[in-house]
């Protein structure tokens, strides 16, 4: 199996820095990459401005989405996500404190792989990233090559 | 308070379409394992799945077809195959928000792309041993049901 890496969309650098600890925490090979809202996921997830320097690295192994963010946000970049035929099959799961019905049913119909509730203390988000992570990168196939050649 | 007390504690229908009697029998001890108090439900093919998606012919009868919060499709059935299925749900504005994981014995990339591309939930390789097979069924069932949010089901 390749290597496994973690795309992080998320506004909050103090949200996006306790995931980072709950992965290590778990003993997680993981590598986490974090961009800050919509707009640089794509700038990434394309290898544009900032990120021509990956120019020819592998995609990202899964994308966790934050729904709130400035610019372009999660909901925008789900919809454009999973209606690029090069981006598509990268499976998306959103994390966000929103508990709305709305952005639930909303996610699922837009093509959203899960959607998970970010929880309040350090300790849960520990143990969903372990379950996460036991689920995609364990149990789970996942496009061996996610963007479309 | 729990990260996930929206629908922890509630059950849910899994539904799971396999034309194999053998593997519809393992997948069921299987989720037995996991001490699971959730309905479990079986269609042998998409025809009859699709069938009890939108409650028609064999599953018209009120309260026959409750609404699954989970579908685990196999890929290689008779009459109309999981990729055919796939794609009818996910092309279906009242049915693509149920979360689909397809389960089969295939490993075919073609077949792992294509899924991803119809816009499958998840792709799992059914493992060899029962043993595996519950290991797997209970991470699947502890991730869909208690770290992830499912839509609400529709109104039957």
């Amino acid at each position: 199996m390749r290597s496994v890496q973690i795309l992080l969309a998320d506004d909050d650098p103090d949200d996006r820095m306790l995931l980072a600890d709950a992965l290590a925490e778990n003993g997680s090979a993981v590598q986490l990459d974090t961009v800050e809202d919509g707009e640089q996921l794509f700038d990434y997830l394309r290898r544009r401005g900032p990120f021509k320097k990956l120019a020819g690295a592998a995609p990202p192994t899964l994308i966790l989405l934050d729904l709130n963010m400035p610019r372009k946000d999660g909901r925008e970049a789900l919809r454009e996500l999973k209606a690029d035929p090069a981006l598509r099959r990268i499976p998306v799961v959103v994390l966000t404190t929103s508990r709305a019905e709305d952005d639930i049913r909303h996610t699922y119909d837009l093509g959203g792989n899960s959607f998970i509730i970010k929880p309040s203390s350090f300790g849960d988000l520990v143990e969903i990233l372990k379950t996460l992570s036991a689920y995609w990168f364990e149990t789970v196939k996942l496009p061996e090559e996610a963007v479309a050649k | 308070m729990s990260h996930n007390d929206s629908h922890n504690g509630k059950p849910i229908t899994i539904l799971i379409a396999d034309d194999d009697v053998d593997d519809r029998m393992l997948a069921r001890d299987a989720l037995a394992e996991c001490r699971l108090a959730n309905d479990i439900r079986f269609v042998a093919d998409g025809e009859e799945l699709m069938d009890y998606l939108h409650q028609r012919n064999n599953y018209a009868e009120p309260g026959s077809a409750p609404a699954p919060g989970l579908v685990l499709l196999d890929l290689k059935m008779p009459r109309k195959d999981g990729r055919e299925a796939l794609k009818e749900i996910k092309a279906d504005p009242r049915l693509r928000r149920i979360p689909v994981v397809v389960l089969t014995t295939s490993k075919a990339e073609e077949d792992i792309y294509r899924t991803y591309d119809l816009g499958v939930n998840s792709f799992v390789t059914k493992p060899v041993t029962f043993e595996q097979l519950v290991q797997s069924m209970k991470t699947l069932t502890k991730y869909w049901i208690e770290i992830v949010e499912l839509p609400a089901e529709r109104g039957n």
